[in-house]
């Protein structure tokens, strides 16, 4: 049994971005996370375009046409300007060391395909078995936002989770509507600048990025 | 028909021994291109192979035979590794002998001698590079192992023939796990190949070498058999990565007329595949000893993740 050759390029987009997702977890720089970041946001592009062709569903298009120009383009220039401003282009400290991160990243895998696998088995799509991806690469991201130090890895984890959810709403409903695909895009959009904000005003408070600071609610006497 | 072949095996096997430097140059000239140098040209390797031939080789008075013995064991090991790779053709008499998994011993079984050979002489150096050639070793064979399983998992055999003609001659599938193993294989051919994020092959005297620093000891013939099981080694890995990933234009059982079309496309495979690790090469640094079992360690949780998805998406993984 065969697939045809669009069904596979969409398996085929899934599983590179939960590879993506991975280089993410297991990566120390801040630069080339972003470029993770803008790889990954163009992997959705192509996929939704692929997932609009294959189903003739039209307001796709539009949907990938406005991830390439959001998520690759805008976003990632957008983050770029921030770490050169802050001037923090180089290292990401991590909680957990990486191998151990990474471990739990496989453990994550295998729950988020047990979990997806009774509910792509009921669902009709072409798109069904990307859906245990889908999920294992917000879980990832996740993880991600969990594990890291510093402000400006946890909003790209943030942000990249919000890739996986966009991706699970297109492999398991073919897209939201149009009304609320638009909305997402403009909250990702604001709150980026929102979190650029923040940065600077963390940054000028505690005159670091790193948010144990947060921790402590009063200030010293 | 048995004669047949055997030519085609001996063919090959002739073939790959005698491009596996031309490989290595070629890697190397990209290197030098890329880093704005003019470089030693393609036949490098040769020339170093042949004037090593004519030297007189001078041995340290407490070694033993197994430190004369070596070089001929680790190249007959790579000799016979490669011919088990299908390069140009999947009808090869030694193929059944010997799958994926004795592959994967026979070059452990090279690795080993080189290392107690290095510890033979005594010497600092030598000792050294092979406690950190077993380390990476001892991190880099189980990877690879999984590497393989995925596309065993996907043709129903660890034959690296049967591999190449499910893969190969089938109807056209893509296969998404196979992305993932193919990341992980790239990583482990630069680490066991001593290329450039753990192991710097254009260094020879130098505290963090692993590989120069195995074969410190030896001169003359024996060097030169060392060099070329080296080149062989890289070529192995090649061969696999082309019978793994990119197995198209492999001549299928029994068609003698694919075989100049099946030469023509493994030396397209290996200029482009050469070109791109010399690219790898140059943009990425030598990392820390210390960084490499995280390295390794993400090349085996791909290849786990590769199995993984194989494994979820059925048939169409």
């Amino acid at each position: 049994m065969t697939l045809p050759v669009t069904h596979q390029l969409i398996n085929l987009m899934a599983c590179l971005l939960l590879l993506i997702a991975f280089a993410m977890v297991s990566q120390r720089r801040i630069l080339r996370l972003i470029y993770l970041f803008a790889l990954q946001g163009l992997v959705l592009s192509v996929n939704t375009a692929v997932v609009a062709f294959a189903t003739h569903q039209p307001h796709l298009y539009f949907s990938a046409a406005l991830t390439l120009g959001l998520k690759v383009v805008a976003l990632p220039w957008l983050l770029h300007r921030l770490i050169d401003r802050l001037n923090i282009r180089w290292d990401v400290e991590t909680l957990i060391n990486i191998p151990t991160t990474m471990l739990v990243g496989i453990l994550l895998v295998i729950v988020a395909f047990n979990l997806a696998l009774p509910i792509s088995q009921l669902a009709g799509t072409i798109t069904r078995s990307s859906l245990g991806m889908a999920m294992a690469s917000v879980l990832l991201s996740f993880l991600m936002m969990i594990t890291r130090r510093k402000a400006v890895p946890q909003v790209i984890g943030f942000l990249a989770m919000e890739n996986g959810l966009f991706f699970a709403a297109t492999s398991a409903t073919y897209g939201m509507p149009m009304v609320v695909e638009l909305g997402i895009a403009l909250d990702v959009l604001v709150g980026a600048f929102i979190f650029g904000i923040f940065f600077f005003q963390i940054r000028e408070t505690f005159d670091s990025l790193d948010i144990h600071h947060l921790e402590k609610l009063k200030e010293k006497t | 028909m048995n004669l047949g072949y055997l030519a085609s095996q001996l063919f090959q096997t002739l073939l790959a021994v005698l491009l596996a430097p031309l490989v290595l140059g070629w890697v190397n000239q990209c290197r030098a291109w890329l880093q704005n140098r003019s470089g030693p040209g393609l036949v490098q390797p040769y020339r170093v192979i042949a004037k090593l031939f004519r030297k007189d080789a001078v041995v340290a008075h407490n070694a033993s035979w197994l430190f004369r013995f070596t070089p001929y064991a680790v190249f007959g090991c790579m000799v016979l590794a490669v011919s088990i790779v299908p390069l140009l053709a999947t009808d090869l008499p030694f193929s059944p002998a010997a799958d994926v998994i004795a592959l994967v011993g026979l070059l452990a079984l090279a690795r080993v001698w080189m290392a107690l050979a290095a510890m033979d002489v005594g010497t600092a150096f030598g000792s050294l590079g092979a406690r950190r050639e077993m380390f990476v070793a001892s991190l880099a064979e189980p990877a690879l192992l999984m590497v393989f399983f995925t596309p065993a998992l996907i043709s129903q055999s660890t034959a690296l023939t049967t591999i190449v003609e499910t893969l190969a001659h089938r109807e056209l599938t893509l296969y998404p796990s196979l992305a993932f193993a193919a990341v992980a294989f790239v990583m482990l051919l630069l680490a066991e190949n001593a290329r450039i994020p753990v192991d710097n092959p254009a260094t020879h005297l130098e505290l963090t070498m692993i590989h120069e620093a195995l074969i410190l000891e030896y001169s003359a013939r024996h060097l030169a058999l060392l060099e070329w099981a080296h080149a062989l080694k890289l070529m192995t890995y090649a061969g696999i990565g082309i019978a793994l990933f990119l197995p198209w234009g492999i001549a299928a059982a029994g068609q003698w007329g694919a075989m100049p079309l099946a030469v023509v496309v493994l030396l397209a495979k290996l200029l482009v595949g050469g070109a791109a690790l010399a690219v790898l090469e140059t943009i990425s640094a030598k990392m820390r000893i210390f960084r490499v079992p995280e390295f390794l360690g993400m090349a085996f949780l791909l290849a786990v993740l590769g199995m993984l998805t194989r494994l979820l998406l059925g048939s169409a993984g």
